[in-house]
């Protein structure tokens, strides 16, 4: 710091001590200011994160929950099992590459394997608008039958309930999910590799662009998958030495990797250059005024390895068909705390934080 | 990707670093502005600020359009926005400027039709599906993107679309960048003109600032190398004792700008005795509302607006930070009260925002980033 003093009036400020200020007012609890929920409080960014504090975890505070990770790990009997649920709200319901089914068994899938779990069972809850067309609905439940087959899961129970025309989009699904528990995460330290499993943004790119709101059409599908046989292969590959993985959904990987960072009260630095983007995400990002690095992924993980690990684990994503695109984006560092820093292909730094709702198109 | 690695390539920003360090009179502190947000935007984007000499500071002017819209007019839009028969239609940014009572995003949770769209044709596409609602334009923005409001109006006349309208919040650069130089505690070097709006009125316009005031000006593209080579072209005036206006992105702006764009406004809207800036206060001549004939399609004829003026909140220094004289830290609400989350002043809401962006993009100082980076 160079500790140049500006005048302000009659207050010296420094710039230090200004930044000190504002780290102190963002590591105080989040309080929940709107009266109401708006849409950015689903946006799994800053929004969702004081919601989650100030109501949730105030309400069902327990240590499972504490922990606020993909899934809870609950030992039963002696045996460590995975439990995990999510919601299914996507519009439109089909969109190239998969449809709202595919999503509710891949999310669920998802959330278990990266939590170190093999997924065994799911349940699949369903709320149907009144006038839905059968046929869409056997569409949907086609596809979450592949869907867990691929991932090697049942759909053991389930719900239906309807409701009247106009007071749901078409089908909404909730799925819950359980799994065999195996490692938990290790603590992400300084000098460990950072990886991603394949191109980012292309599930949030295709739902923006089969919207039709648009005039931008693209050779782009979405990139919804179940990763709980490429993340055991890394695993496999590198015992002991996977620290944490998560799923990049909405909010992108610049979110999961802030959650990483705050966890581990350590930074992270990404090199823009190697994070791997799609042309034509990057093309309708670009034209959008959007950053790949926040937008919705459904079938891409965020590793944490040991340094040591990091070719090895490379190479393991890469035998696999879905990690092909795989490549390490950084790395972890002692300083400063909670930090996401990105090198820009350009050759110049940045911070990457978390947004408060969805990324916003720009005016001009 | 073709049109944008080209004016990313770091070996060409390296050397152009090299050659604007050694235009650098030692010694000499240099402040340029940069009117637009999108080069604020893209400065903090790509890093430029790392390939800059300590003594070049950027300052980031009023050119982000969400960011100069008075709290009043967010008030009397979503007062429009709320009639029971109304669909408003917005571009995205301007969801989260708070007014003096909530954003679009509260009101559309408090149950108003609010709808993001990317274009106002997409609006008038929403009026034509809608025949038994008023489909409402939020139209912001500088002369960027005022055209398209025009030519979305005339089509909206000749095929006789009745139930559209604009709620026109349409501003003028150059009454802003007048005003920056007429205030008494201002020193800047020069500027980087705003390379969108260049497309639109051209070059010639910005003759006075260079003339009158005797500051150099550069019109720039939104490419990191671009804001390099306008840096670069700035110094090189400034060592050469010169003050002109220069026209560093040649590939989309024309000298004399675009007449079919220009005319269209002119035949759609004329300037406002006065308007309200965020921040700035009251501008003469500094902003646009439609010609009686098109009273039809003017949000301010077709409904009834309060038109009250909310103050700007005390506690809020975006004027300051509009005009270059605080940087976004220094403001004194900056991080602690006024942050993306919950906005005090409009600079945090739009990520081109001079607060937005330095908060989101530049919270650390500059020496522990590039410690950690390296």
């Amino acid at each position: 710091m160079t500790g140049r003093d500006t005048v302000t009036g009659r207050v010296t400020i420094r710039e230090e001590q200004v930044l000190e200020r504002i780290e102190r007012a963002r590591s105080r609890k989040a309080r929940l200011r709107e009266d109401a929920i708006t849409l950015a409080h689903g946006s799994g960014g800053k929004a969702t994160h004081t919601l989650i504090e100030a109501v949730f975890r105030e309400a069902f505070d327990n240590p499972h929950l504490d922990r606020l990770d993909d899934s809870a790990h609950l030992t039963v009997n002696g045996t460590r099992l995975a439990f995990t649920t999510d919601s299914y709200v996507v519009s439109p319901l089909f969109f190239p590459g998969g449809d709202i089914g595919d999503l509710a068994v891949n999310g669920t899938v998802n959330d278990l394997a990266v939590s170190g779990a093999t997924p065994l069972h799911l349940s699949a809850g369903f709320i149907l608008e009144e006038g839905f067309p059968v046929a869409d609905l056997r569409r949907i439940t086609e596809s979450m039958s592949r869907a867990a087959e691929a991932a090697g899961v049942d759909i053991v129970t389930g719900d239906t309930k309807v409701v009247e025309r106009g007071k749901a989009d078409g089908c909404y699904i909730n799925t819950a999910g359980v799994g065999l528990a195996h490692a938990a995460g290790a603590e992400v330290r300084p000098g460990d590799a950072v990886l991603v499993t394949g191109p980012i943004g292309e599930h949030g790119v295709t739902i923006m662009l089969a919207r039709g709101e648009l005039d931008i059409e693209a050779d782009l599908a979405s990139d919804t998958a179940p990763l709980n046989c490429l993340l055991a292969e890394v695993r496999d590959a590198c015992p002991g030495t996977v620290r944490r993985m998560r799923d990049a959904t909405r909010g992108g990987v610049a979110t999961v990797l802030n959650e990483l960072a705050s966890d581990a009260g350590a930074a992270v630095v990404v090199d823009e250059s190697a994070v791997p983007v799609r042309p034509a995400v990057r093309g309708a990002c670009e034209l959008l005024g959007i950053d790949p690095m926040y937008v919705a992924c459904e079938g891409r993980a965020v590793i944490v390895v040991a340094p040591e690990a990091a070719d090895a684990a490379l190479a393991a994503l890469r035998r696999h068909p879905l990690g092909a695109d795989a490549a390490v984006i950084g790395q972890v560092r002692d300083d400063p705390p909670g930090l996401v820093l990105l090198k820009t292909v350009f050759g110049g730094t940045r911070i990457v934080d978390l947004l408060v709702g969805d990324p916003l198109p720009r005016i001009c | 990707m073709r049109f944008v690695d080209e004016y990313r390539d770091a070996d060409k920003a390296r050397t152009l670093a090299a050659s604007i360090a050694s235009l650098c009179e030692p010694g000499r502190q240099y402040k340029f502005m940069e009117v637009c947000g999108g080069h604020t935007h893209t400065i903090y984007k790509h890093g430029i600020e790392d390939y800059l000499p300590e003594n070049i500071s950027l300052v980031h002017g009023p050119g982000c359009p969400v960011c100069v819209i008075p709290m009043g007019r967010v008030d009397d839009a979503i007062h429009i926005a709320s009639q029971p028969d109304v669909i408003m239609t917005s571009f995205g940014d301007m969801m989260r400027v708070p007014g003096g009572d909530g954003s679009f995003f509260d009101a559309k949770a408090a149950g108003a039709d609010i709808r993001m769209v990317y274009s106002p044709l997409d609006a008038l596409k929403i009026a034509q599906r809608n025949p038994d609602r008023r489909v409402v334009f939020m139209g912001i923005g500088f002369e960027t993107t005022a055209p398209s409001t025009a030519m979305t109006v005339l089509r909206a006349a000749a095929q006789g679309i009745g139930n559209f309208s604009v709620f026109n919040n349409h501003v003028t650069i150059l009454p802003a960048i007048k005003a920056i130089l007429d205030s008494p505690d201002l020193r800047l070097d020069g500027f980087i003109g705003p390379g969108h709006v260049s497309t639109v009125i051209g070059c010639r316009p910005y003759s006075f600032i260079t003339g009158d005031y005797g500051k150099p000006l550069v019109v720039a593209g939104f490419e990191p190398l671009d804001l390099l080579q306008s840096v670069h072209m700035l110094l090189a005036q400034l060592a050469a004792g010169r003050s002109e206006v220069e026209n560093q992105y040649g590939r989309v702006v024309p000298w004399d700008g675009n007449a079919k764009a220009l005319q269209v406004i002119g035949q759609t809207m004329e300037p406002r005795p006065y308007f309200e800036w965020r921040g700035l206060g009251f501008i003469s001549h500094s902003a646009l509302r439609f010609r009686d004939e098109y009273a039809a399609y003017d949000a301010e004829s077709v409904f009834d607006i309060p038109g009250g003026r909310v103050a700007d909140p005390k506690a809020c220094q975006c004027g300051e930070v509009l005009k270059g004289v605080l940087k976004p830290w220094e403001c004194k609400v900056f991080g602690t009260a006024c942050t993306p989350e919950t906005p005090i002043g409009t600079c945090m809401v739009s990520s081109e925002g001079a607060c937005a962006a330095y908060y989101n993009f530049g919270r650390f100082t500059r020496e522990r980033v590039k410690e950690a980076t390296r």
